[in-house]
């Protein structure tokens, strides 16, 4: 039996892609490695709770209605009620800097007010930024590549509101080290300040729930445990894809999640890089990303003392965005506090705390039989609140503390339970109230549990820094879609599938005569 | 299909394509765009919904005659006409 189209990866871009085609009745398959959709954007279970892998807030929060919006586009391109998603907006998040700190909603206004509030000469500035943003059409696949840091220093002259603004555009979606491509910079500077941040009540799982019931109510096919050895090709065609079992699929498309390094891998082997340059695009020495995380979650039994949903902060006076050299750069972060959605019904208290991480340095640790589990340090539980003082001005805890009690674990096990400790510490008095004795349970994935569950070389979360717009890959049938086609976030993703899917699958149907 | 009918087919599709969008007072006469939030990628919709369920084909160079429900209907007349007679 022949597929029409052959998906790799069952994550957001891979499901709406999915939709689309099986919406007009093409014969299409949906293969996922893991045991469980999702990809980047998955869920899990642990001591009894349920998570949400990679999610902290969906951007390009709109409400219904709101006209040419990617929200809207998505819901069009699926067929579903903005009331289907049940999404709740955030209170606010704060972006702070020692020498600032910026508040911002799902309103814009609100962030010019406090830019004009923290930097009233930069307002002018600000502005013209916001027009030359709101002009720029991110849609044109074909535009040529531009420095945002370029096109941002000609409207802002002080560093700090430069930094400031960068930093949650690039933690939420920058491949890029102390830079994004500019048409990245204007879809994130509008999904988050423009748009906004919302949440399902019920997180992740609801989102995926809808695309899967979705995708299997119009006759997709979803094989879970199924991952692609190959992607198999006939002079410079894609035909169709080998499985690990061995088992071939035919198809006369395929679409790959798998990120741009790793479909060329599928088709080349170890060859190298069997893409062709795009035009516009920067030379890259190694397409590879740089760009991994590690993320600690802090189970609480009473909400931290703060309003706020999410916070991007940085220690250092300039904001550092690179690999860096240490396991995790604890002095620049997010702070997500799902809680504090307004949400209808309550939920755990949660705190994440996404830190920068090296990859290679957590790939050469030494990881034994045991258990990889972070623990609650037991210091934590009493005695620590007379060691910090939480006003926010005063005494910084020692970050560097060696833990006594993991001398015992492997390498990696002990390195985690540092990092989560040095993690959680290092945003104690300045940007949270001291939450560590209410700490009852934790866990913590880093770079290698990135690279596992996403299949990212480098466990690069947002992929290689080139981005492929028109998904081309110089082999008939065999297009790139998500996170390496450019868009990002969750309605980014899943509109990197249904374009890529709707430009080199349904509209090659719709110039075919009818028979 | 007669013209109320044909009318009614595509308004039916538009409710399809876009559950939030109030379908039950479109003017005949005014360009769906400026009715409802449609873009490009919506028009690709009605026209493969087009050739799902009436087997019609609407080339590239045509959509423009999607403008409005009665563009619509006038366009759509001659090629359901044509389609029913090839049919029987």
């Amino acid at each position: 039996m022949k597929y029409d189209a052959v998906i790799i990866g069952a994550g957001m871009s891979g499901l709406a892609a999915g939709i689309r085609l099986a919406m007009f009745d093409k014969r299409v398959v949906v293969l996922e490695r893991h045991y469980v959709w999702g990809g980047l954007n998955s869920f899990y279970q642990f001591k009894g709770r349920q998570f949400d892998v990679g999610l902290h807030a969906m951007t390009n929060y709109v409400p219904r209605g709101a006209k040419g919006k990617p929200l809207t586009r998505l819901l069009k391109q699926l067929r579903l009620r903005h009331e289907q998603l049940d999404l709740h907006e955030q209170s606010f998040s704060l972006i702070s800097f020692p020498g600032a700190k910026l508040r911002f909603d799902n309103d814009f206004e609100n962030l010019r007010g406090e830019v004009r509030r923290a930097f009233p000469r930069e307002i002018d500035g600000f502005d013209a930024l916001t027009r030359e943003i709101a002009a720029f059409n991110e849609l044109d696949l074909d535009a040529p590549q531009v420095s945002a840091r370029e096109i941002v220093r000609k409207h802002i002259k002080e560093p700090l509101l430069e930094d400031m603004l960068f930093c949650p555009l690039m933690f939420y979606g920058s491949a890029r080290e102390h830079d994004m491509d500019f048409d990245q910079f204007v879809v994130m500077f509008k999904s988050i300040y423009m748009e906004g941040f919302a949440r399902p009540q019920a997180g992740v799982r609801h989102v995926l729930s809808l695309l899967t019931n979705r995708y299997r109510e119009l006759g997709g096919e979803l094989r879970l445990r199924s991952g692609v050895k190959r992607i198999l090709t006939r002079e410079n065609e894609a035909v169709g894809v080998e499985l690990e079992s061995g088992e071939i699929i035919e198809a006369d498309h395929v679409l790959s999640s798998a990120g741009l390094v790793e479909t060329n891998k599928l088709v080349n082997g170890d060859r190298g890089m069997g893409v062709p340059p795009v035009p516009g695009h920067r030379p890259e020495a190694d397409a590879t990303g740089k760009l991994s995380f590690t993320e600690t979650i802090s189970v609480l039994d009473a909400l931290p003392k703060t309003d706020a949903t999410i916070i991007f902060f940085s220690n250092r006076d300039r904001f550092e965005y690179r690999c860096p050299e240490e396991l995790c750069d604890v002095d620049s972060g997010v702070i997500c506090m799902p809680q504090n959605f307004r949400l209808p019904k309550p939920i755990d208290a949660l705190v994440r705390i996404t830190n920068i991480a090296n990859y290679a340095k957590w790939a050469a640790l030494k990881r034994g039989e045991g258990d990889s589990s972070v623990r609650v340090p037991a210091n934590w539980v009493s005695g620590v609140r007379s060691q910090v003082s939480g006003n926010g001005n005063g005494a910084v805890p020692d970050t560097r503390n060696p833990i006594p009690d993991t001398s015992q674990a492997d390498a990696y096990t002990q390195a985690k339970q540092n990092c989560y400790e040095h993690s959680v510490n290092s945003v104690i008095g300045r940007h949270l109230p001291d939450f560590r004795p209410r700490v009852q349970l934790v866990d913590m994935f880093t770079p290698r549990t990135i690279r596992h569950f996403t299949g990212h070389e480098g466990g690069a979360v947002y992929g290689s820094p080139k981005k492929v717009r028109t998904g081309e890959t110089g082999i008939k049938g065999l297009t790139i879609i998500g996170t390496d086609q450019g868009f990002l976030g969750i309605v980014g993703a899943a509109l990197s599938g249904i374009s890529m899917a709707n430009r080199w699958v349904l509209k090659e149907q719709v110039s075919e005569p009818v028979v | 299909m007669n013209d109320a009918e044909i009318k009614q087919a595509i308004i039916d599709i538009i409710s399809d394509i876009a559950p939030d969008e109030d379908t039950s007072n479109l003017k005949p006469d005014v360009r769906l765009r400026e009715q409802m939030d449609l873009d490009s990628m919506d028009f690709l919709d009605i026209v493969m919904e087009l050739r799902k369920r009436y087997g019609v084909n609407v080339p590239d160079t045509d959509y423009m005659q999607l403008a409005t429900l009665d563009s619509c209907v006038n366009y759509l007349r001659g090629k359901l006409v044509a389609r029913a007679a090839r049919v029987s």
